[in-house]
């Protein structure tokens, strides 16, 4: 039986448990319009990738460090108003990645897998990977739920909470905080150029089928897990990759969703 | 942004287009602002207390030397045109922003109910009215009921926030405002996108329940002529403090003539006075060619 050789176990564990700690994120990643934000921040990670290797480290811990450091840039570029966020988003969006593809090429030693990092290998994840995966997500969960309340306010009207006295920016900060350390762990299982799709496209799912934002978070959840259960079991029988194959079901998902909405049925879809 | 535009940001700015620096023409109604340029000190009575509060963005003066101060149950209207920096002072005062020069003290036991212009955009985050009332203020069941009653909204308690129209969200952000049981209460342009009578029933509203409930009003407008009945005080903002008192000593003041006209003043129904001359886009008093001066009761005129 496929699921009990080990390879495809720990595959299913990384994407199950990803799934789970993506779900709360992706939704504010949705309800705060971050996609392009968290996009952006990814991307970068390619040059920590490159950082990770050259100093012969783990390169999750390279990319967390590279997608906080772009993430306080983007925070700082966005001080200026004479260009939108977009703008400065699709600035160092392709900045980050052309600079990440210059840094990995220019390494020492064997030629690095690129491939491997921009779309993942969930079918080569170590055990090691499995446990980073869980304790990191553990910590990015709690931390979800000790800021769930202020982040929740903070997204249905920023200037009304922060003028009701919650810390704006020392939330936003917390929150990209955990934004990085997800990206950081979800690269491994679906490359750089796909972590966002697994936060964004379960919770792009879920929206017009939730009425509360606890059961959006949900509802997130179980699209996600049942995305990577069918996603990997695809990709093993089509012999297809598997980050790519977990986010082509998702987005069917969210494509029926969404069309469900754009019909007028779902909650709050029409005014 | 042709050289109109250029043009009165200049005459604005500068301070003898209000006679600051010559004849004080900037006579004061009531003496909470003080044109010498001498700060006075803090009000330690007030909810909130602005002094020598000025805003520079991009090295452009959005508020100059602003004093203000609003006391326990007093309702003050701020009144100006586009772009005079009223809602830059709000969220100055608010603390959503810090002024490049002056300070703000808040009384300790100062309680802010916020009602915003309007949610910058449309709301994603699935939600129902009445968990949208709660968020962040703990279980008050009963009170959530009666004040989207007060307030005529409880019909869309169950309802998605998402689903609202401008008016109602409006009035359920007014019932939040409210649940937060606030000695001051901060609205921001509440009539925007409301028709007349629907005005007037909200400042209604708002004045009984600040009879009843004994909060101090901070109301931003640029609409004068029901606003300006209700008031305790109304506060003419152009960049700086241009008059301010009870609504019939500024409604007599020359400085709101040219600030809106006389058409505005005449539509409040206590100014009569008819203006001789009129400024042009520098402040400098014209013979008047006419009844001309009263085609635009909210033009950006220099005050």
């Amino acid at each position: 039986m496929l699921i009990f050789e080990p390879f495809f176990l720990r595959a299913l564990l990384a994407g199950i448990g990803l799934a789970i700690v993506a779900a709360p994120l992706g939704c504010f990643v949705v309800w705060q319009r971050l996609a392009y934000f968290g996009e952006t921040v990814a991307q970068a990670g390619l040059i920590g990738v490159a950082l990770g290797l050259a100093l012969h480290m783990d390169v999750t811990w390279g990319v967390l460090v590279v997608a906080l450091l772009v993430a306080a840039l983007l925070l700082w570029f966005g001080r200026q108003k004479l260009v939108g966020l977009d703008s400065v988003l699709g600035l160092l969006h392709h900045a980050a990645l052309a600079a990440g593809v210059i840094a990995t090429s220019m390494l020492d030693g064997p030629p690095v897998d690129l491939a491997g990092f921009l779309f993942g290998d969930v079918f080569a994840v170590s055990s090691t990977d499995v446990t980073i995966i869980y304790v990191g997500g553990a910590i990015v969960l709690a931390g979800i739920l000790l800021l769930w309340q202020p982040l929740l306010r903070l997204a249905v009207h920023e200037e009304l909470a922060a003028a009701e006295g919650v810390k704006r920016d020392r939330i936003r900060a917390a929150f990209i905080f955990l934004l990085a350390v997800t990206i950081a762990v979800a690269m491994k299982i679906v490359g750089i150029l796909l972590v966002m799709a697994f936060l964004v496209v379960p919770a792009v799912a879920a929206r017009p089928l939730a009425g509360t934002p606890e059961r959006m978070v949900l509802l997130t959840a179980l699209i996600a897990v049942a995305s990577v259960v069918v996603g990997l079991w695809l990709s093993f029988a089509f012999d297809a990759s598997g980050g790519p194959s977990i986010v082509i079901v998702m987005s069917l998902v969210a494509a029926l969703s969404l069309s469900w909405a754009a019909l007028g049925r779902g909650s709050g879809a029409t005014r | 942004m042709a050289g109109t535009d250029t043009n009165l940001t200049a005459a604005a700015a500068a301070p003898n287009a209000c006679g600051h620096a010559s004849s004080h023409g900037c006579a004061h109604a009531q003496a909470d602002h003080n044109c010498a340029g001498e700060t006075p000190a803090f009000n330690p009575d007030a909810l909130i207390s602005a002094r020598g509060v000025s805003v520079t963005r991009g090295g452009r003066d959005q508020l100059i030397d602003v004093n203000l101060d609003i006391n326990e149950r007093e309702i003050v209207t701020l009144i100006g045109p586009n772009g005079a920096g009223k809602s830059t002072l709000v969220r100055v005062l608010l603390g959503l922003e810090k002024p490049t020069r002056g300070e703000v003290h808040r009384r300790a036991d100062l309680r802010i109910g916020y009602v915003p212009q309007r949610f910058d955009s449309d709301v994603s985050v699935p939600m129902t009215v009445e968990r949208f009332l709660t968020l962040g203020l703990g279980r008050n069941g009963g009170r959530v009921e009666d004040l989207l009653r007060q307030v005529d909204a409880a019909s869309v308690a169950q309802q998605q926030l998402g689903q609202l129209s401008g008016g109602e969200l409006q009035r359920v952000l007014l019932a939040r405002a409210l649940l937060r049981k606030p000695n001051l209460l901060v609205l921001d342009e509440p009539a925007q996108g409301v028709d007349y009578s629907g005005e007037a029933d909200l400042y209604n509203l708002i004045g009984r329940l600040r009879d009843e409930a004994g909060f101090g009003v901070l109301l931003v407008s640029h609409d004068l002529h029901i606003v300006m009945a209700r008031s305790d005080r109304v506060v003419c903002l152009n960049r700086h403090v241009c008059c301010s008192g009870v609504p019939q000593a500024v409604a007599q003041h020359p400085a709101y003539g040219r600030l809106f006209g006389p058409q505005a003043a005449r539509a409040f129904g206590i100014y009569r006075h008819e203006h001789d001359h009129h400024h042009d886009l520098a402040g400098m008093p014209h013979p008047a060619s006419g009844d001309n001066d009263s085609d635009s009761p909210e033009g950006g005129s220099a005050c």
